[in-house]
């Protein structure tokens, strides 16, 4: 009884001495929010990237990460002079780890939604990413209405399924394929004309080097990527912005979406 | 049981599930007439025909009998096309299951074949009959006689087999369940509707080959 009592108040002392240390720190970063200058100060950006997300992120034959996301990591640490530290997040726990500081920036694929936008900060877009109906160059599609009465393939329950099933017009033949692979199948073999698939499953075509080039010709949905970071940081926010910016105008960019992609970066983006 | 069913989400479907039963209903009607056929033609080519046939014919079952439909169906859809040869899903699948059905028909039909007495073909021979008559009259309707029931399982196994054709996109039953699963999220229901109708198919498959049976062998009810 007596030691139970003692263990308690040891533990209560330590929780109290913990926060008591937790504190300032928790208050000090409140009180600057100045990230930028800790990064600058560390020499490091801690930046999330995913490693599960090819083209965007995955895991090279060195163990390396490599994809889309890691070369706008990189460059965007090159531009700040800083050593970039890459921190590999899933999908699920790439907000938490900005939310909890573990990481200064985001760059892992994300969209924007007002969910988001409610938690956190976003960039000027980084990266495309859409669905659309795609078809080799010889195949003339400009709006949706131009493939009625030609095979369209696409994954079944996929989110391009879902919208393309609203907007078809009712002579489109819609074949629908268990998985992406059989989807790009049915595309290669000529099986279906075009199909309707996500910018990324269009470039792991592209990157089989293959006789026909899905090219995209009618958008469905568009929700580019963007680089997340914590609300009230806004000098990270702006040099972020600033380097992406000047990525784009230099052509760095273009380069990076020409090598993951295997297309053009949208005018738009 | 915590889940609450709710078979009321699938009512919309039923045009799906409608279009799901005929499609396997063709399939297996086409599929297992031709099949049935090209199994009795082996089944003659590798007991009867000439001799240079039946190494083929060995090969073709060995082949189709040691692969898996799945990869036939593929290589049939998404391999062909790559020589030139571009099936509609329909085609490819009918094609795929009369490919499948008749190699295993042949060695069924053979085993009925191989069990009919030696005296019988010279019975046939004795009334001046061609082989290819003694095979037609005296030979081939008491072996299918003899395998029918399995012959109809096999016809069954190779409907069953037909799910999935699904996979390039024939919309046939398994296609019509897996579609609205993905539409409604109703998993448990859309494949408690879909092993349902299955079931009856296959009833109504063996029923059919009964019916057919009793045709084709009325001799039967004198026989014993």
């Amino acid at each position: 009884m007596r030691a139970d009592r003692r263990t308690f108040l040891r533990t209560a002392l330590a929780a109290g001495a913990l926060l008591g240390a937790l504190i300032p720190v928790v208050l000090s970063t409140v009180a600057r929010a100045d990230t930028l200058a800790d990064i600058m100060k560390a020499g490091v950006i801690r930046i999330a990237v995913p490693q599960d997300f090819p083209p965007f992120g995955s895991v090279g034959i060195d163990l390396k990460p490599l994809g889309y996301d890691i070369d706008v990591a990189n460059l965007i640490a090159a531009k700040l002079g800083v050593k970039a530290e890459l921190v590999p997040v899933t999908s699920a726990n790439r907000i938490p780890y900005l939310q909890t500081k573990k990481v200064d920036l985001v760059i892992s694929s994300l969209g924007k939604n007002p969910e988001r936008e409610k938690v956190m900060d976003f960039s000027v877009a980084y990266a495309p990413f859409f669905n659309g109906i795609f078809g080799p160059a010889d195949v003339k599609v400009e709006k949706v209405e131009d493939i009625a009465g030609m095979t369209v393939g696409v994954t079944r329950g996929s989110v391009e399924d879902l919208e393309l099933t609203k907007v078809a017009p009712p002579t489109a033949d819609i074949k629908r394929y268990e998985d992406n692979n059989s989807t790009i199948s049915a595309f290669l073999s000529g099986q279906v004309k075009v199909v309707a698939t996500g910018n990324v499953v269009a470039a792991a075509i592209l990157a089989r080097n293959p006789p026909k080039k899905p090219q995209v010709k009618v958008l469905i949905k568009n929700s580019p990527c963007y680089v997340g970071l914590n609300k009230d940081e806004p000098k990270l926010l702006e040099k972020v912005n600033a380097i992406i910016t000047a990525a784009k105008a230099d052509g760095s960019l273009e380069k990076i979406s020409q090598k993951w992609l295997g297309a053009p970066l949208p005018a738009d983006l | 049981m915590a889940y609450s069913f709710d078979f009321s989400s699938l009512a919309d479907y039923a045009p799906v599930l409608v279009k799901g039963v005929a499609i396997t209903v063709e399939l297996i009607g086409v599929g297992g007439a031709l099949g049935v056929t090209l199994g009795i033609a082996c089944a003659w080519a590798k007991t009867q025909g000439p001799r240079w046939l039946r190494p083929l014919v060995e090969a073709y079952v060995e082949l189709i009998r040691n692969t898996p439909f799945l990869i036939q169906l593929f290589f049939i859809f998404f391999g062909l096309p790559a020589i030139g040869v571009g099936l509609t899903e329909m085609q490819a699948a009918i094609l795929a299951m009369v490919i499948n059905l008749g190699a295993y028909a042949c060695e069924i039909i053979r085993a009925g074949i191989e069990a009919t007495p030696k005296g019988q073909f010279e019975a046939g021979a004795s009334l001046a009959m061609s082989r290819l008559q003694t095979f037609r009259h005296v030979v081939l309707v008491p072996a299918l006689q003899k395998i029918w029931p399995a012959l109809s399982s096999q016809i069954v196994i190779v409907m069953f087999g037909s799910a999935v054709c699904s996979q390039i996109s024939v919309e046939e039953l398994t296609f019509a369940a897996n579609f609205i699963q993905s539409r409604t999220f109703r998993a448990f229901e859309a494949y408690i509707v879909a092993t349902v109708l299955y079931l009856a198919l296959a009833v109504l498959v063996r029923q059919v080959m009964r019916g057919i049976g009793a045709l084709v062998f009325p001799r039967r009810s004198v026989a014993r």
